[in-house]
């Protein structure tokens, strides 16, 4: 079964250029896309307010925005949301509203543009949710956001390099970084609405794509301990045919439940569903095909592992 | 003996499970749609439950089982429409007075309440209601406060014949008095100093003039702060219960903002007027006895009936600080400070009452609503919002009272609440909304059918993956991993978690992630039976081996959660809980739980093969 006795040849010259070319590859589209399309962020970052209605029959979008600019919010956007009953109205926070009262009163938006619907239309109008997000908060959870992210993987640095060694720490972190562009670059080219949950996915695939990337680097430690060879490229690439299998039926669990929560999850957490299944993909890829080139390049050796007392020595000599 | 449990671990395994089983069960009982009943003053009785519930049958609408319990009484309906119509009945039956509130009552059995066993919470995605973040605006707080202490220095200035030129409140919240020569200057420092201890003052020469500024100590405005928002706090809590809300949440988050959770309330235009406005404060004297009726309305004052005068003393604007603290011999007191023009009023008042009870109103300004008659003859319900006054404090008055003055003879719980109350009535800054979710409650009930059946989902795939790929080693995964689910369920239970949507997320996403554990054994088992080992020894090298792996897979992707955790809010904190309670249940189950299976199916016997897949021929 090739999935457990596989003997494919990861380390080669040949294939490490070609997976370079398609990280590469992906990484510029990626950016490409960050610098052209930017994110559609959700109410969460941009601040605003967002109400979800459900109508009895199917609406057009159109028609009902056409409502609300009659009714003076010209600023109203109106999207179907999952089924052609359900449309979400966005509206954003007006220009020079900074000051506390005046943001706190656009607060009431949501319960105003409801009963604007309802009374343009004949039908039963049933608010599902309303959200409003004030310009201040809006700025704060951005902010902390992006914290976030730089801590999470501050932190991995940090444990992997104490755990292991500085090399595994470094390279463990370029193959999240790869990861997370990738994945940003997905949800900007998509126009996936970037919004809490979408962050949180975004952390969870750092977790996931960690997780990978950290059996790897455990199985390469062993190897590099007990291999009697001091080839790196002989030692990384028994382990990634070792872990293969593994990480394939890993990734499958996983997409399993992944897709389960596409499917029957709802509009809701589509972006979540999606970043996460994009995140697990390259995650797997990732830790079979990038994170052991990062060693290399780190010019990972047996004798980084030999003796781990005396890794902080070398450490600090390192130009 | 080789792939044998030592009889404590199994012990262990055992119990563990039970227990779990134990904390997850009342998940499996669903709360019933009720209805709270309480009253403001007095305990609930049976003949109240009854007035209710023959208005029910009355209207036609189903309930079953109507008890008393600590709160008051308690009706169950089977549906949600019928307990949302039998709200409106029983308000309009039982009258003011009463508080009359959508409650969800357990049905958890006896025996599993006893041992404290109870369902998550639900957060607002999953059963509808409101959130509201508020921030209090501090600015404003503070400029009050020193606009304020600026009246009184004026005030004790002109008593003390100093004459400034200027004094005003700076941008910063700072107070700049000039004066024309020195000898003012000093003369006014000393009288700042000694009267406004929590002051700082410094004095400078500018252009001839000679200033004194004048700035609250850093520890000064940090107790401002501080009391400004537990003063808030308290007038929120206040309003929320006439809401009829049966568990509000309202948190401090931040040092200056608060978080009201408002579980089915619909409402939100309703709820945020009734949030926003500010309670006031009232002193009036007594009535005295023989006062024609008319000059004074009767309130009642720890249960017995109080005869307020009309007349108001002070208006509840003129109380610059307010405290609980403890006399010199030790008892409970609450410390009232006046500003200048208020002490004067005050003092004035006081001092030609000596002996006469003195009354404290607290004022809130509530909503309810009424059916009325439009002009086509139909039944319209509108709100209409009317005062209630509480009585909070009815003491004598023992001398002619200033600026400061203390109310004692109280216990310091009484102390305590007062001076909340107080506060709240007085000290309240305005709030604003910086933040509003409402969920409605279809959606919510929504949410919690597609979570329940993407897991379902989740579930039933990788567990068929599981048994196919492993055969009897899957089976082992597979009763780890129903042990798993079953071992979160408990534990977010136990510790009161709440859960969220993005946490059910979390459930599934643990869900796939959780069988790695096991994935990793098993390959590595069957690797070693590759490389020539014996089946018993593959099965004891395999779980050794991999555990390294696992611990360190599993501690990072912890380390991240709790990022997400301290920095998260709301929902993905939610989400970042499961996934931290999922790594430590999942370690367990797929170690220890996992191996015990495995070893009760291989272990300790002469094994020829195992059971572990397809792909291996030993």
């Amino acid at each position: 079964m090739a999935l457990l006795k596989s003997d494919l040849d990861f380390m080669s010259a040949k294939r490490r250029r070609i997976t370079s070319m398609i990280s590469g590859t992906m990484l510029i589209i990626a950016l490409l896309s960050l610098a052209i399309n930017r994110f559609e962020f959700g109410l969460d970052f941009t601040s605003g307010t967002l109400i979800e209605v459900g109508y009895e029959q199917a609406v057009d979008p159109a028609d009902v925005r056409q409502q609300l600019v009659n009714s003076g919010y010209e600023e109203a956007v109106v999207v179907t949301f999952g089924s052609d009953r359900d449309l979400l109205v966005r509206l954003p926070v007006e220009a020079g509203e900074d000051d506390l009262a005046a943001a706190s009163a656009a607060s009431t938006l949501g319960v105003e543009v409801l009963e604007a619907l309802r009374s343009a239309s004949d039908q039963n109008i049933e608010m599902r949710r309303s959200e409003y997000v004030g310009p201040k908060v809006g700025a704060e959870l951005a902010e902390k956001g992006a914290l976030a992210l730089l801590v999470a993987l501050g932190i991995v640095m940090m444990y992997v390099a104490m755990r292991f060694q500085y090399k595994f720490g470094v390279a463990a972190v370029l193959a999240l970084m790869h990861d997370v562009i990738v994945v940003l670059g997905v949800i900007s080219l998509f126009h996936l609405t970037f919004d809490l949950t979408v962050m949180a996915a975004l952390l969870a695939v750092i977790g996931y794509s960690l997780n990978d990337t950290i059996v790897v680097f455990d199985r390469a430690r062993e190897n590099f301990r007990t291999m009697r060879t001091n080839d790196p490229e002989v030692v990384l690439n028994t382990t990634l045919n070792q872990v293969i299998s593994r990480t394939f039926v890993t990734s499958l669990t996983t997409m399993l439940a992944l897709f389960s929560m596409l499917i029957i999850g709802g509009e809701s957490i589509r972006g979540f569903a999606i970043a996460l299944i994009v995140g697990v993909g390259v995650g797997t890829y990732t830790s079979l095909n990038i994170s052991c080139n990062f060693l290399m390049r780190l010019k990972i050796q047996k004798e980084d592992l030999a003796v781990p007392v005396k890794e902080g020595e070398e450490v600090d000599s390192m130009p | 003996m080789l792939n044998k449990f030592p009889l404590w671990k199994n012990i262990l395994v055992v119990t563990v499970l039970l227990l779990g089983l134990l904390y997850a069960l009342p998940n499996l009982y669903p709360d019933d749609p009720a209805i709270q009943i309480s009253h403001e003053n007095d305990p609930v009785t049976q003949i109240d439950v009854g007035m209710a519930t023959d208005a029910l049958r009355a209207q036609g609408i189903d309930y079953f089982g109507d008890e008393l319990n600590d709160l008051g009484g308690l009706i169950r309906f089977s549906s949600l429409e019928d307990q949302l119509s039998a709200k409106a009945v029983i308000e309009d039956t039982l009258g003011e007075g009463y508080i009359v509130a959508l409650n969800l009552a357990p049905t958890t059995p006896d025996f599993l309440q006893g041992i404290g066993a109870s369902r998550m919470n639900l957060g607002l995605d999953l059963q509808g209601g409101v959130h509201f973040l508020m921030e209090v605006d501090m600015d404003t707080a503070q400029r009050r406060r020193m606009e304020n202490i600026l009246s009184n220095i004026r005030q004790e200035l002109r008593n003390e014949r100093i004459r400034a030129r200027n004094m005003e409140v700076l941008e910063d919240y700072s107070i700049e008095l000039s004066f024309a020569d020195e000898e003012s200057r000093s003369q006014a420092r000393s009288i700042v100093r000694e009267g406004f201890a929590d002051l700082q003052v410094i004095g400078r020469e500018s252009g001839g003039e000679y200033l004194l500024d004048l700035a609250m100590t850093p520890e000064s405005v940090e107790q401002m702060r501080s009391d400004t928002i537990t003063a808030n706090q308290t007038s929120i809590r206040n309003r929320v219960d006439s809401l009829g809300v049966s568990e509000p949440v309202i948190q401090q988050q931040g040092p200056n903002r608060i978080v009201v959770e408002l579980p089915g309330v619909q409402d939100t235009a309703q709820a945020k007027r009734i949030l926003q406005r500010i309670a006031t404060l009232q002193f009036h004297l007594s009535a005295e006895v023989g006062a024609p009726s008319a000059s004074y309305e009767t309130y009642e004052y720890q249960g017995t009936p109080v005869n307020v005068n009309n007349d108001v003393i002070l208006q509840g604007d003129r109380v610059s600080n307010v405290r609980s603290s403890l006399d010199q011999y030790g008892q409970p007191q609450v410390v009232i400070n006046l500003d200048a023009q208020g002490g004067q009023q005050f003092n004035r008042v006081t001092r030609e009452n000596i002996g006469q009870p003195m009354d404290i109103l607290l004022i809130e300004t509530r909503t309810r609503t009424v059916m009325t008659t439009d002009e086509n003859g139909n039944q319209v319900e509108e709100q209409e919002s009317y005062e209630e006054r509480s009585l909070i404090s009815h003491a004598v008055i023992r001398a002619a009272l200033g600026r400061e003055f203390v109310i004692t003879g109280l216990s310091s719980r009484e102390a305590n609440d007062l001076s909340l109350l107080i506060r709240s009535g007085a000290l309240a800054a305005p709030m604003y909304f910086v933040e509003e979710r409402t969920v409605g409650p279809s959606l919510g009930q929504e949410n919690i059918i597609q979570g329940a059946e993407a897991v379902a989902l989740g579930y039933f795939l990788v567990l068929s993956f599981m048994l196919y790929y492993y055969r009897l080693f899957g089976l082992a995964a597979n009763i780890a991993l129903i042990s798993n689910v079953m071992l979160l369920v408990a534990i977010m239970s136990i510790i009161q978690a709440t859960l969220t949507l993005p946490g059910i997320f979390g459930i599934v996403l643990t869900i796939g992630m959780a069988v790695d554990a096991n994935v990793l054994i098993f390959t590595r088992i069957r690797e070693e039976i590759v490389a020539g080992m014996s089946p018993q020894n593959a099965i004891s090298a395999g779980f050794d081996r991999a555990f390294s792996t696992i611990l360190d897979a599993n501690i990072t992707t912890f380390l991240v959660a709790m990022v997400l955790f301290t920095v998260g809010t709301g929902p993905v904190k939610g989400f970042s809980v499961t996934l931290m309670v999922g790594i430590i249940t999942s370690m367990f189950s797929a170690i220890m739980v996992t191996r015990a299976v495995v070893n009760l199916m291989y272990g300790g016997r002469r094994v020829t093969s195992l059971s572990i897949g397809p792909f291996i021929k030993s």
